[in-house]
């Protein structure tokens, strides 16, 4: 069980993650998105023309694409894209010890609990704040092992023969709109290479902060895992409060080279008024592994569909998946899996719990093409509706092509039997005690799958989640 | 002499020949002002909605090129040597209540229905016939039910062109025990028919209805149907379509059933022949304790392209669908399966399950499948599953190892496969036709 430290470290409340300091932004590109805001972050950045060029051709896909209303929420009209701040930082150079960073974001990162969480099993700490990394910090031992974990905007500066082959390969461009907006404006983000047959003890953990009004965080991560080696990369996302809209849009890019492991486990728990809108997928060679964890419980409306390209021949995706939309949230979450190579397999569980007015979407698609032989998906998909207000909604799309491949969907609707609830209530806890014991039996299995800090926070948020669902 | 006429030619070139082409198509025969109102509204709505687009999420995985429809005609003229062969090829059931036979949109022929029904008050009539003599029945029902599903384009079509098809009243308590069975047929090159069902039946009634649709000869055609039933309290209907038009046939058929209080509606669709077939089917279960099981089965062969949308519409509490789509696909065939479950806000204690399976026999064949939930209510219980795979090889073995050559296997395999939807209909007669139909087919 946990210690009195570890307690103290994951007992992170949403009312804590609440606050707003005000902080000095030393660059400001102004509000709205147009090649001069482009061409200031690539300057500011001191980015390479082939950077730029990236950027600018990402602005004009942007820009062509229609806003995907067709089968998406309408809520995403409710962005305004000429509000948005697309690049604010520090101006500073990452930095790789914790005394370097400004007191005034220490206090907000020691509210996070970060600094203990660094001294007991950290790896390493890539601490974003805004659009920049300001507190960076690799673990001794894993830097010795030739680990690469750095910022976006040094990877592609620093290590260009490296992360420059992937970068914008397995999420291209114009993958749909708002890999467009991330790939002209990112900031930020984590780039890891692991060398081959490395095997990363400790998972590497980023924390991502929303700190200004009307301003979008666009980070950028690529993580490179070569032929044997090994990682778990982590990252949790708390925000402050804001009263009008804000946007975060994602591209995470990962690519396991054969007989790689990667796993990605995220916590989501924006505010409310934040549009989540991510594009994560990863790229597993030859017997390689990727696995997402993904759980989603804050932000407004959160678009987000991991995937695993399963281009070597015995590859294996999975994605594990928890969405909890409360009252006026809409979690539209789900699983991409794209068989292309022969003995693949892939495994999606999501399970998803709707409160109030909260409704809880799963999106998947699983696509096995012709002749590929002995390729095997199982998808499952379990939704729990707490209240008579409460919405879920399920869309996979399957495609299979030809004898030799077994692909199943399984999918089921339920609620708290009111029998549980009567027979906890009979052994004298209350009716919203029994609620939140059921909800946790609900997702159980699945959160043993996260690492134990992230397990038990998740667990004190969905009590949290559930205080006032009922009665 | 030939009265051919272009079915969307004329549009092109001249308006004035199209709107005569409206007005005409029944001449001779007197139809009421209200109908025609309705024929000039779905051309006028046809005109306006746009062809469909794959980028239509109602018609995502849909090759939408396959329904263009320059090359029909609408065709008046058969010969009576093709009568009398349409006749004698007019059977499937041994026993049946009555029949109505139809090609080319024409009626060839209507058996009486059973005389212990008569004195019972139940009407079967051809349409044509129905919208005058039984308006007050049958125009508040005409295509009351609106097109959701992505077809409204070929909905609105039918509404301009129907003239064939079947109306069939069955009164309150009254039960039909034999089968009422509708043929129609594509008799001609190119021809194009507009197939109506309007099936309405009454407190504590029971029917069972089949429908067959047939080519005479291998040649293209395009079949572009509705069918309505309304089922009224605690009546119990069951619908069959053996859809087995000829292999270059482009068809789509709009469905929909509206179940009451306690009734009980079962469809099964068959999808045996058709180069491209669109079939979308909608269930409304308006009042409480109301019931409805939609089946299908599809032999997927050649080039053929089975494109299903359905929807299962919980609107009202304590209702209960139930829905098993079976396909086998061979050779380069393609399906794909588009069904929702959505249950209102205020529809609780809904039970509601939809089940897909798609066995894959060659490997270019291709299933795609996309069942959805849509939950807006409270204590309900609801699931779906979707699976693809091929035949079990220990089954081929137990087969093979009994001597049983591997063609005749896989076919003894397959057939057992769509069985399921088939043994669910419990109605022997039919049952036993749909197996002998689909032994053919295989």
């Amino acid at each position: 069980m946990a210690t009195a430290t570890e307690q103290s470290a994951v007992n992170i409340d949403r009312s804590i993650g609440d606050f707003h300091y005000d902080v000095k932004y030393d660059y400001d590109a102004g509000v709205g998105l147009n090649e001069r805001v482009i061409n200031y972050i690539c300057d500011v950045k001191g980015e390479d023309d082939w950077v730029r060029e990236f950027r600018l051709k990402a602005l004009r896909i942007f820009d062509e694409k229609p806003m995907p209303t067709h089968w998406a929420s309408d809520d995403l009209n409710a962005i305004d894209f000429a509000k948005i701040r697309y690049y604010l930082a520090h101006g500073q150079r990452p930095t790789r010890s914790w005394e370097d960073v400004p007191q005034d974001m220490k206090r907000t990162f020691e509210r996070l609990g970060i600094p203990e969480q660094e001294r007991k099993f950290l790896a390493g700490v890539e601490a974003q704040f805004d659009s920049e990394a300001v507190y960076s910090n690799i673990k001794k031992a894993v830097g010795e092992q030739g680990v690469i974990f750095v910022g976006s905007t040094e990877g592609l500066k620093q290590h260009p023969e490296i992360f420059r082959k992937w970068f914008g390969k397995v999420i291209p461009i114009g993958d749909n709109k708002f890999s467009a907006l991330n790939s002209a404006v990112f900031s930020g983000g984590s780039f890891i290479y692991v060398p081959p047959g490395v095997k990363v003890k400790h998972p590497l953990q980023a924390y991502f902060r929303i700190n200004a009004e009307n301003f979008g965080q666009f980070e950028r991560t690529l993580i490179i895992v070569d032929e044997g080696a090994e990682v778990t990369y982590m990252e949790g996302c708390t925000a402050p409060k804001f009263n009008t809209a804000t946007l975060h849009s994602a591209v995470v890019e990962l690519v396991a080279m054969r007989g790689a492991k990667i796993q990605y486990i995220t916590v989501q728990n924006w505010s409310p008024n934040v549009f989540n809108l991510v594009t994560k997928r990863g790229l597993a060679h030859e017997q390689a592994e990727i696995k997402w964890i993904d759980c989603n419980i804050g932000s407004r409306l959160t678009m987000k569909y991991p995937g695993v390209v399963l281009k070597g021949r015995k590859a294996r995706g999975e994605v594990l998946s928890i969405a909890l939309a409360s009252n006026g949230q809409h979690q539209d979450t789900g699983a991409k899996m794209i068989h292309a190579a022969d003995e693949t397999t892939s495994n999606i569980i999501s399970k998803s719990i709707s409160i109030g007015t909260g409704r809880a979407t799963y999106r998947g698609l699983v696509h096995v093409p012709r002749h590929l032989k002995n390729c095997k998906n199982n998808t499952e998909c379990d939704a729990l509706l707490i209240n008579a207000t409460s919405r879920t909604d399920t869309y996979p799309a399957i495609t299979v092509r030809g004898t030799g491949n077994s692909v199943q969907h399984e999918a089921s609707v339920s609620q708290v039997s009111a029998e549980q609830i009567f027979y906890m209530q009979q052994r004298g806890l209350t009716e919203a005690q029994a609620m939140s014991l059921s909800v946790n039996g609900f997702v159980n299995d699945l959160v043993r799958q996260f690492p134990m800090e992230y397990s038990v926070e998740l667990k004190r948020l969905i009590e949290l989640e559930m205080e006032g669902s009922v009665g | 002499m030939n009265n051919d006429t272009a079915l969307l030619e004329p549009v092109k070139e001249q308006r004035t020949r199209t709107a005569s082409l409206l007005y005409s198509f029944g001449e001779g025969k007197d139809l009421p002002a209200w109908f025609r109102e309705q024929q000039r509204a779905g051309w006028a709505e046809f005109q306006k909605l746009p062809p469909p687009s794959r980028k239509d999420q109602a018609w995502r995985f849909a090759n939408v090129d396959a329904l263009k429809l320059d090359q029909y005609i609408r065709t008046s003229e058969l010969s009576d040597k093709q009568r009398g062969e349409l006749l004698d090829r007019s059977t499937a059931l041994a026993e049946s209540a009555a029949r109505l036979v139809f090609a080319n949109d024409q009626l060839l022929e209507r058996d009486v229905i059973a005389d212990s029904l008569r004195g019972h008050g139940v009407i079967f009539q051809p349409l044509e016939r129905a919208i005058t003599e039984y308006e007050n029945l049958v125009r508040p029902n005409f295509m009351a039910e609106p097109p959701t599903l992505g077809s409204a384009r070929f909905a609105a079509l039918h509404r301009a062109f129907v003239c064939a098809g079947a109306f069939l009243y069955v009164p309150r308590g009254v039960e039909i025990e034999l089968p009422i069975e509708v043929f129609h047929w594509l008799a001609t090159p190119n021809a194009a028919v507009f197939p109506h069902l309007l099936l309405v039946a009454g407190e504590m009634s029971k029917v069972t209805v089949i429908e067959h649709f047939r080519s005479l000869r291998d040649q293209p055609g395009f079949a572009c149907g509705v069918n309505d039933l309304i089922v009224g309290p605690g009546a119990n209907v069951r619908y069959i379509c053996v859809q087995d038009w000829s292999e270059e046939v482009v068809t789509v058929q709009v469905n929909s059933t509206r179940v009451e209080r306690d009734g009980s509606a079962m469809s099964l669709n068959a999808n045996l022949g058709a180069l491209y077939s669109r079939l979308e089917s909608r269930s409304r279960l308006v009042g409480e304790g109301a019931r409805s099981d939609m089946l299908a089965i599809g032999i997927a062969t050649g080039r053929r392209e089975f494109d299903a949308r359905t929807l299962q519409d919980h609107e009202c509490p304590h209702t209960t669908s139930d829905l098993l789509y079976k396909n086998a696909l061979n050779d380069s065939a393609r399906t794909t399966f588009g069904g929702l479950i959505r249950v209102e806000p205020h529809a609780h204690f809904t039970d509601a399950y939809q089940t897909v399976r798609n066995l894959l026999l060659s490997d270019d064949a291709e299933a795609n499948s996309m069942p959805g939930l849509e939950i807006l209510a409270d204590n309900v219980k609801c699931s779906h599953g979707a699976t693809s795979g091929q035949i079990d090889e220990e089954e081929m073995f137990y087969l093979l190892a009994r001597g049983i050559p591997p063609n005749v296997a896989r076919q003894l395999v397959t057939a057992g496969f769509l069985d399921e939807a088939i043994a669910r209909l419990s109605h022997e007669q039919i049952g036993e036709y749909l197996r002998r139909s689909i032994a053919r087919s295989l």
